[in-house]
């Protein structure tokens, strides 16, 4: 049909140069995790730990508040709740990270986690198996984003493949539920080796809607993690910035530093 | 008004209630519905809730049955009450008598459990899954094949799996095997304060966020008789349509995938997108999330730019769907494809979009407004064909219905209050909400504890709805139009798990 054609050419180029050139990200006005001002906080004040229904938020002795962002849904209640300005509300989204520590408020100055394997193993490109373990699909709809005209993730060298065989990388969304477990692991058994493990969604990361009758607590219980990214979903830029983390073409993120690291 | 009628009920009463109130049910005007049943725990009492739709414009009606017993089942007179009764079954230990398909429904076969989950505190003693297969029907001849097929499926998809018995491209059985996602969430609601529990419900089903977060609020503010602000109730509308406007493109560009329209696919996805991106632009979440509470919204919205982008984005949609419209590779691909009869659709249950299609005209939106519906004009689109076009179709014309409305809404939105304060609980409260997803009619029945907290939360998802009358259209159709069939449904699986 030729007015498929046409219609593809009017709209000419519909894909983004982000992040390998300049170009916009998607993410305009798209608001990520909070950022703790530990300076701000009162003592004896838990008023932000008492609503997180994520328990990202705690208190150490009573008055030493940290976040870890594995376990963060970005739902912005703390940032609502605290009097004290202490949490605010921040573009950081790109938390794709291979260090697990550095998502903890308090982790302190992280030192660069090498990832030279994978590129001697596999080049600059990558095969993934996705395994939904039980997610609210929130995750599924930002992954298969990655394949839209305006991400496209095949730019990058990076696949999504049917076959666990064929796949470099297991990215694994949801709690874990009790029924997809068998499953999960026999994926990833399947994988050949070397073989690297993506926790993605803070279902994943933090066991999110995890616990309970039916779920484990989130994936570091079951498989070893490599990559990190949480998020309630982490938007398609987010996924985009981790899976280029993994390969070390893009830099990791850091709590600690406290940088902004949504949209650059 | 409250939302619903409640009629207490016994027993052996029901079989004769359904008689009278159900036959020749969807030949007649206005037809009545049986929307959903569900368990309820109260102490040592237990009570199975029957919710009725009786017509446009009347509350609901729900029939209250104490359940210490075995309760009659009514699946032969009520097909689609089959999963309902299952699901008593598993998670309220309950028992049916003359239940025609009595196998487990969200445990699988051979699950191991101490207690019945949702029942008492023993239920937090988790769940052992062996490994037995599914049950299928006895094969008797060499040449069918059976193939069972998930629950880890190819491409980024939610995990289900399938079973098929077919000769050669012809599917004899088909039926899902669901609930590998079942994460307990309902149980999860138990205990948790009302106002944070609509984060819970926004992650019930992340496509679906805001209707779920909507239902639930519109639950709680039933139970509490709160009366939401006018701009509350405006916003609320223009974000359950911006919802709805992203799924059903996503649908379109699934859809062309399976028919391998590949420009169709990527013009429906990259459209998708762009609606994604408007929403997250002006809401904060791609997906809108953290922006409704009991009460109203947790903040107002400022939509300056939205009509203008969506003005920008019409034409596009609208020569998207007359460019699929005008492709017959396409167009026989769907066309008397998974057909699905009026008589069908009504007695398994179908909803949204699937029983429009079907020529059921049904639209919570319209018979049962809420938010600021029922101050706009809500055309709802019907067609009769019951195939995998016509469930298109549908789509198609609600796409630019939901235009529509978005643009009556904004010309409407006055600056105004958008969050009610919430009044004490009373002890024993409850509510019933519900809204019109992009997928169907979605309920949530709420009730709460004397210290003020959770202390039961039902969710009937339309993808639970849609899932049990899918089967039906797959007997006796090949493997090649499977999964355009499927696609032509647009179900999720973790709103029908849950």
């Amino acid at each position: 049909m030729p007015f498929w054609t046409l219609m593809g050419l009017r709209a000419g180029r519909a894909t983004t140069r982000w992040p390998l050139g300049e170009g916009p990200d998607g993410q305009d006005g798209v608001v990520g995790m909070p950022r703790l001002h530990k300076e701000r906080c009162v003592p004896h004040c838990a008023e932000c730990a008492d609503i997180c229904p994520s328990g990202a938020l705690g208190l150490r002795n009573n008055h030493d508040i940290t976040l870890d962002y594995a376990r963060c849904i970005a739902c912005q209640l703390c940032v609502e709740a605290c009097p004290h300005g202490t949490l605010e509300t921040t573009r950081d989204w790109a938390l794709g990270t291979c260090d697990r520590a550095a998502l903890q408020s308090d982790a302190g100055p992280r030192e660069g986690h090498a990832r030279k394997a994978i590129e001697r193993a596999f080049g600059r490109s990558l095969h993934v198996r996705h395994v939904d373990a039980g997610s609210c699909n929130g995750c599924e709809s930002e992954i298969q984003a990655l394949n839209n005209p305006f991400y496209n993730l095949h730019r990058l060298g990076v696949f999504f493949t049917p076959s666990p065989r064929f796949a470099d990388l297991l990215l694994v969304t949801g709690p874990v539920t009790r029924a997809m477990r068998a499953p999960l692991e026999a994926t990833y058994a399947a994988l050949p080796e070397p073989r690297w493990v993506m926790a993605a969604g803070t279902c994943a990361t933090g066991g999110y809607n995890g616990g309970g009758y039916a779920c484990h607590n989130g994936l570091e219980e079951i498989l070893p993690v490599d990559l990190w990214l949480p998020g309630c979903p982490p938007n398609p830029a987010a996924f985009l910035d981790a899976l280029l983390v993994l390969l070390d073409r893009r830099p990791p993120w850091a709590a600690a530093e406290g940088n902004s690291h949504g949209g650059d | 008004m409250s939302a619903r009628e409640v009629v207490d009920v016994e027993a052996r009463a029901l079989p004769g209630l359904v008689q009278a109130v159900f036959s020749d049910a969807h030949s007649r005007t206005p037809c009545p519905r049986m929307q959903m049943a569900y368990a309820i725990q109260n102490g040592g009492a237990r009570e199975a809730r029957y919710l009725l739709s009786l017509g446009a414009g009347r509350p609901f009606t729900e029939w209250r049955v104490p359940a210490e017993g075995p309760l009659p089942s009514l699946a032969h007179q009520l097909p689609m009450l089959s999963w309902y009764e299952r699901e008593m079954v598993d998670l309220f230990g309950m028992t049916f008598e003359g239940h025609p398909h009595p196998q487990p429904l969200v445990l699988h076969e051979g699950v191991k459990c101490l207690a019945p989950p949702m029942v008492g505190a023993v239920s937090e003693a988790p769940l052992d899954y062996p490994p037995v297969a599914a049950w299928t029907p006895t094969l008797d001849n060499p040449a069918i094949q059976h193939l069972p097929f998930g629950p880890i499926r190819a491409d980024v998809v939610e995990s289900a799996e399938f079973q098929f018995l077919y000769i050669g491209e012809n599917i004899l059985h088909y039926h899902p095997r669901l609930f590998w996602k079942h994460r307990g969430m309902e149980k999860r609601f138990e205990g948790c304060a009302c106002v944070p529990a609509v984060i819970l419900a926004e992650r019930v089903s992340g496509v679906g966020s805001l209707a779920h977060a909507l239902a639930y609020c519109q639950a709680v503010e039933d139970a509490l008789v709160v009366e939401v602000p006018e701009r509350a109730g405006y916003l609320r509308l223009i974000l359950a349509e911006l919802e709805r406007l992203y799924n059903h493109l996503h649908y379109f560009g699934h859809l062309c995938q399976t028919t391998t329209l590949k420009v169709g696919e990527a013009q429906g996805l990259l459209l998708e997108e762009q609606v994604k991106q408007i929403i997250g632009r002006h809401t904060g979440s791609r997906l809108p999330r953290n922006l409704l509470v009991p009460g109203g919204l947790r903040r107002d919205l400022d939509l300056a730019g939205l009509d203008g982008a969506l003005r920008a984005l019409a034409p596009l949609i609208d020569s998207y769907l007359r460019h699929m419209e005008r492709t017959r590779s396409h167009l026989d691909r769907l066309i008397t494809t998974g057909p699905l009869t009026r008589e069908l659709a009504y007695d398994q249950g179908a909803t949204g979009p699937v029983e429009r299609a079907s020529g059921i005209d049904r639209d919570a939106r319209r018979d049962h407004p809420y938010a600021a519906y029922a101050a706009l004009r809500v055309d709802v689109p019907v067609e009769e064909g019951g195939d995998a076009y016509a469930r298109a179709c549908v789509r198609g014309r609600e796409l630019r219905a939901s235009l529509g409305l978005i643009h009556q809404a904004l010309t409407r939105l006055k600056p105004g209050a958008i969050r009610a304060p919430l009044p004490p609980v009373m002890a024993g409260a409850e509510g019933l909400g519900w809204a019109e997803s992009p997928r169907g009619t979605l309920l949530y029945a709420v009730s709460f504890r004397a210290d003020g907290r959770l202390a039961r939360v039902k969710i009937k998802s339309p993808s639970f709805s849609n899932w049990r009358v899918f089967p039906y259209t797959v007997h006796d159709s090949n493997m090649m139009d499977y999964a355009i069939n499927e696609a032509s449904f647009g179900i999720t699986v973790a709103g029908c798990d849950r």
